[in-house]
């Protein structure tokens, strides 16, 4: 019987410890670009930079990247809040406040993914 | 006395269960440090990710935002922050890629794992310091 929980991503530990693998990679993809990118051109104009966000792969990866990010974070700060913010660790109210902030954690994600689209088709 | 305490242990033994791994009583090893760092960094780059989409946004928005966070990122405090938030994502990336070393069945053992906790300290101290030479040289 696989431990499930509603607000864990994946609805099981398996599928949540897949993604955040694959997630990790393809951020780690963007990181090593974006650095090697900056690293490369170090005076970088404004025209350059829209420039290289305006091409197809770029935003493909930045979108990638978006909800790698999205889906990592949520698995992660899930695993942190189900961990420390317990019954036994603070009591009866932990599970609210946990809910609470598991709540909180998504608002914030699903900000970050709106924006960064936002960003992205807006140049 | 002890038939007092005795008693005094049955009528709260349902509200005070013996918890089987109580680690504030432990001496931590040093996987354990590597792994809350990783914890407590993935946590801060939930803030981090934010500042950088602020970082982007404007920077993307026109040829003045462009020139704003050039001129930002000539601040001696706005490049500690700025080393203090990759710092954050290097040394995450470092820890994130032992684990997936570990999926693969390497680095398993006690002595295994001590040694890769100890490999993560040492390339994200290097990694941490080449972004430091990248930010002010």
């Amino acid at each position: 019987m696989a431990v499930t929980n509603v607000t864990s991503f994946g609805r099981s530990g398996l599928a949540d410890w897949l993604v955040q693998r694959i997630s990790g990679v393809i951020i780690t993809i963007y990181l090593v670009f974006i650095v090697a990118y900056l690293i490369a051109h170090p005076g970088l104009t404004h025209g350059e930079w829209v420039e290289l966000h305006r091409c197809f792969w770029v935003r493909l990866l930045s979108v990638m990247t978006i909800l790698s990010f999205a889906a990592h974070a949520w698995i992660g700060m899930w695993a942190v809040l189900t961990d420390y913010v317990t019954v036994r660790l603070l009591g009866p109210k932990a599970t609210a406040l946990r809910i609470f902030l598991q709540f909180g954690v998504i608002a914030v994600i699903i900000t970050y993914v709106g924006w960064a689209v936002d960003i992205l088709w807006g140049i | 006395m002890l038939l007092k305490q005795g008693l005094e242990v049955s009528l709260t033994v349902n509200k005070k269960r013996p918890v089987n791994l109580d680690i504030g009583t432990f001496r931590l090893p040093i996987t354990a440090y590597v792994s809350i760092l990783h914890r407590v960094s993935g946590v801060a780059l939930l803030a981090v990710t934010g500042l950088l989409l602020w970082m982007l946004d404007v920077s993307l928005s026109s040829a003045e935002g462009f020139a704003s966070i050039g001129a930002g990122l000539a601040n001696p405090w706005l490049q500690l922050l700025l080393w203090g938030m990759l710092a954050a994502v290097a040394y995450h990336l470092v820890a994130g890629i032992r684990h997936m070393i570990m999926d693969f069945g390497v680095g398993e053992s006690l002595e295994g794992g001590v040694l890769g906790a100890r490999l993560v300290l040492v390339a994200a101290g290097l990694l941490i310091l080449l972004t430091g030479v990248w930010i002010w040289l």
